[in-house]
């Protein structure tokens, strides 16, 4: 068929616009205007040293921090090199026992009354870097006992960290856990 | 739902249809030849791209060459796809020296962004390269898209176009998509996702030390890479510490931007998204619900100006627009109402498993529905653990046959072919030679616009009643009692429909669903193409039926109801049986208390 010789160059063609060139042009364009963003979020310590992405979220279960949502990645919660979620189904016995596990773990650490959902069902990714604001403020009594802060104390810095929806309406109210443990070590 | 939810809904929703309009007309513009803003700047590029690859773009083809040509450009991108997932290894840019796909998986992998598909049976930031991402499926995920459109306008060309075989030049519609609407709209929206926060660098992985260690059990393998098990036949583990977590890079904002816009799907990450180096904040994820949904929407303006009367595009993005809000506010409610097996263990009833906090309710929901209804297959939550209603709603959309915007140019065409049945069953029942758009609809178009809405529905049903029977096929399932149904009848919907999203538990990378599913897709996306070139191909031969009293309507309500009705009225009659077993058994399981 005399088709196979545009078939044949078309695709070399366009692979060499949209394989190469576009992602150049982005890539050339995205650092010059976002170049923190296109590198990925990256924060550091005080000696400069990237201590995480705000976007990727990281593993506490020290009662001293806050601690995140649970995690389905695969071999430890949080683990960036294997996204996933649980895809476990809503009537399946061994997810509800497991939520069950961890609504015991949080009664053992002193919550009482109902538990927001995000505290104790895994995120979508298993990097979800945010929590609610009520899971946030819902450990400060743990967190107050394990550092010999104040609550109070507690809450403002909490209060600091709560992102606002976007805009005023987009998407939801949220606490990045990260960010908020790194301002919590940074306190006195 | 609250008012912001409210808010976020109907803006987005304003936004989608104000672009229509504009893109639409443009649309119209670029395949009828005539000169737009962009013309200066591609028609110069197009010539000396017709000159190498020896293409006469005054030549008009009919459709057996239409559709051969088709057949013969996606022969040639499977190849080279396949060829490039075998030899990853040896390939450039591959930072973390990721070896090569087995043949399987490059087979289904290959034939799945071919096909428009999408579908993922690997998990990208472990088995994929730099070279593979960008070079490979990032170029596929644009050429397919094309592809799709090519053919949507074809078929528009069959009912415009009188006493004619032609149907226009492939490889020059082909190209003009891919040039005039997928790359700019691409460069534009992959630079408001960097904004947002989407990566978008060649640099390695980067190790970041964890402020708190964590760590994990370990299963023993012994030297041949076998689970050494204790006396009691359990895997011996050993404790292991993790100190430091490897995050992914990657050119991932070019990716993203034409996997939404061009309604593919297939993520850079595992999962999908969800992740938030791919949708970091309300607003890409907004965007990226934008991207998915514009092309097909804006498609129906395109048929509008093209057949001279925009209300017939209007009525048929009216069809859409209704189903895909009804299916939003069952999901939302939903999921707003929770699972009352988590509420009994003292839990806030809202279900937010496999959800991220940052989209909020209505921004996860409102992807689910776009991203199934369009054939896209991007998740920004796992459907897998969605109630069973809620789950039912992205299954059930599939199941519909991508008609819901569906995929871009594949959309349009399916749904007009849902339109000469409504045509038709109305004619029977008025007893009159039934007309759409002034052609005369004959035992031609009715055979062929069956074939389009039934080949993937009948592949779905065969081969999800093959799966139950192989035990291969069953052992994949992740999830025990119904829901384990759910999972393999989604998988297998998926793939023939060419969506690509997934009940993600079910483990996909086995012999059965790689090939089968392979096979899946290449009927799902080529029957139906080559049945709707055929019919606009007799569609154009026939002369023009002026309408006269007795002729019905198609661009008024009372047939934008009709159309819905039909549409439900297949969908529901072909699986209904189907979801009874998997979903609604589900549901009253979960009622019930066990």
């Amino acid at each position: 068929m005399n088709e196979i010789k545009p078939a044949i160059l078309l695709f070399i063609i366009l692979t060499i616009i949209c394989g190469g060139i576009y992602p150049a042009i982005v890539t050339g364009v995205a650092y010059a205007l976002f170049p923190k963003q296109a590198a990925g979020s990256f924060i550091s310590d005080k000696g400069g040293k990237e201590i995480g992405s705000t976007l990727i979220g990281q593993p506490f279960s020290d009662p001293k921090y806050f601690w995140p949502r649970p995690s389905a990645s695969t071999d430890f919660g949080y683990n960036s090199m294997a996204s996933g979620g649980s895809n476990a189904g809503p009537t399946n016995p061994d997810y509800l026992k497991t939520v069950g596990d961890r609504v015991k773990a949080l009664r053992d650490s002193g919550v009482t009354g109902k538990v927001p959902a995000d505290l104790v069902q895994a995120s979508a990714s298993g990097l979800d870097p945010h929590i609610t604001p009520e899971s946030a403020l819902l450990q400060v009594p743990r967190i107050a006992k394990a550092r010999g802060i104040s609550e109070e104390q507690l809450r403002i810095v909490v209060g600091k960290q709560i992102e606002e929806r976007q805009f005023g309406f987009m998407g939801a109210l949220r606490v990045n856990v990260l960010v908020l443990n790194v301002a919590l070590d940074g306190e006195k | 739902m609250n008012m912001h939810e409210w808010l976020q809904t109907i803006l987005l929703f304003l936004v989608l249809l104000a672009l229509i309009r504009p893109l639409g007309s443009f649309m119209a513009k670029v395949f009828q030849g005539e000169c737009t803003f962009l013309s200066p700047l591609f028609v110069p590029c197009e010539k000396v791209i017709y000159r190498i690859s020896g293409v006469n773009p005054e030549k008009e083809m009919g459709w057996k060459h239409y559709a051969g040509s088709v057949l013969l450009f996606n022969l040639v991108l499977f190849v080279g796809l396949f060829i490039m997932l075998l030899t990853q290894h040896l390939l450039p840019l591959n930072p973390q020296k990721i070896p090569a796909f087995t043949w399987q998986l490059a087979l289904n992998t290959a034939v799945s962004f071919t096909t428009n598909t999408n579908w993922q049976a690997y998990m990208g930031e472990q088995a994929a390269s730099y070279f593979t991402q960008m070079v490979g499926l990032a170029v596929h995920n644009f050429v397919s898209a094309a592809t799709g459109i090519a053919i949507a306008i074809a078929v528009i060309r069959g009912f415009v176009r009188r006493k004619t075989s032609l149907l226009g030049n492939f490889w020059v519609d082909m190209t003009r998509s891919t040039l005039y609407i997928l790359l700019p709209i691409s460069i534009i929206g992959a630079l408001l996702l960097v904004s947002q926060g989407v990566i978008q660098n060649f640099s390695a992985y980067k190790t970041v030390p964890l402020i708190q260690s964590t760590s994990y059990d370990k299963p023993k393998m012994d030297d041949k890479g076998n689970l050494i098990k204790d006396a009691a036949d359990k895997p011996v583990t050993e404790n292991v510490i993790v100190k430091e977590v490897t995050i992914p890079m990657g050119p991932v904002a070019s990716q993203e931007a034409i996997k939404e816009l061009g309604t593919n799907g297939g993520g850079f990450f595992n999962a999908n998204s969800a992740h938030p180096f791919e949708n970091p904040t309300p607003l890409s994820n907004m965007l990226e619900i934008l991207l998915i949904l514009l092309i097909p929407g804006a498609l129906t303006y395109t048929f509008g100006v093209m057949v001279g009367n925009t209300r017939q595009g209007w009525m048929l993005l009216g069809v859409m627009l209704v189903v895909l809000v009804g299916c939003f506010g069952v999901l939302q409610f939903a999921e707003s109402s929770g699972n009352p097996l988590v509420a009994k263990l003292g839990v806030q009833s809202i279900n937010m498993e496999g959800k991220e906090v940052r989209f909020g309710m209505a921004g996860s929901n409102l992807f689910t529905v776009a991203t199934t209804g369009t054939s896209c297959g991007a998740v920004n939550s796992m459907h897998d653990s969605l109630t069973p209603i809620g789950g039912m709603i992205p299954l059930s959309l599939i199941l519909l046959g991508e008609i819901i915007f569906g995929g871009v140019g594949s959309g349009l065409y399916t749904m007009l072919a849902f339109a000469i049945i409504a045509v038709f069953v109305s004619g029977l029942m008025i007893g009159r030679t039934p007309e759409y758009l002034g052609k005369k609809i004959e035992v031609r178009e009715m055979w062929m616009s069956i074939l389009v809405i039934l080949t993937a529905g009948v592949s779905v049903l065969i081969l999800s009643g093959i799966a139950m029977i192989t035990p291969q096929a069953v052992a994949s399932m992740s999830n025990p009692g119904a829901h384990g149904l759910s999972e393999v009848l989604y998988a297998l919907a998926s793939m023939a429909n060419n969506n690509g999203s997934a009940f993600a538990g079910l483990n996909a990378n086995v012999n059965f669903y790689n090939l089968f599913g392979s096979l899946a897709m290449t009927i799902g996306r080529y029957v139906p193409a080559i049945a709707v070139l055929a019919m606009a191909g007799s569609l154009a031969e026939k002369k023009y039926i002026p309408p006269s009293l007795g002729t019905l309507p198609t661009d008024k309500a009372p047939f934008a109801i009709w159309l819905t009705l039909v549409i439900l009225i297949v969908g529901a009659l072909t699986f209904f049986p189907a979801l009874a077993l998997g979903p609604i058994v589900e549901h009253l399981t979960m009622l019930g208390g066990n």
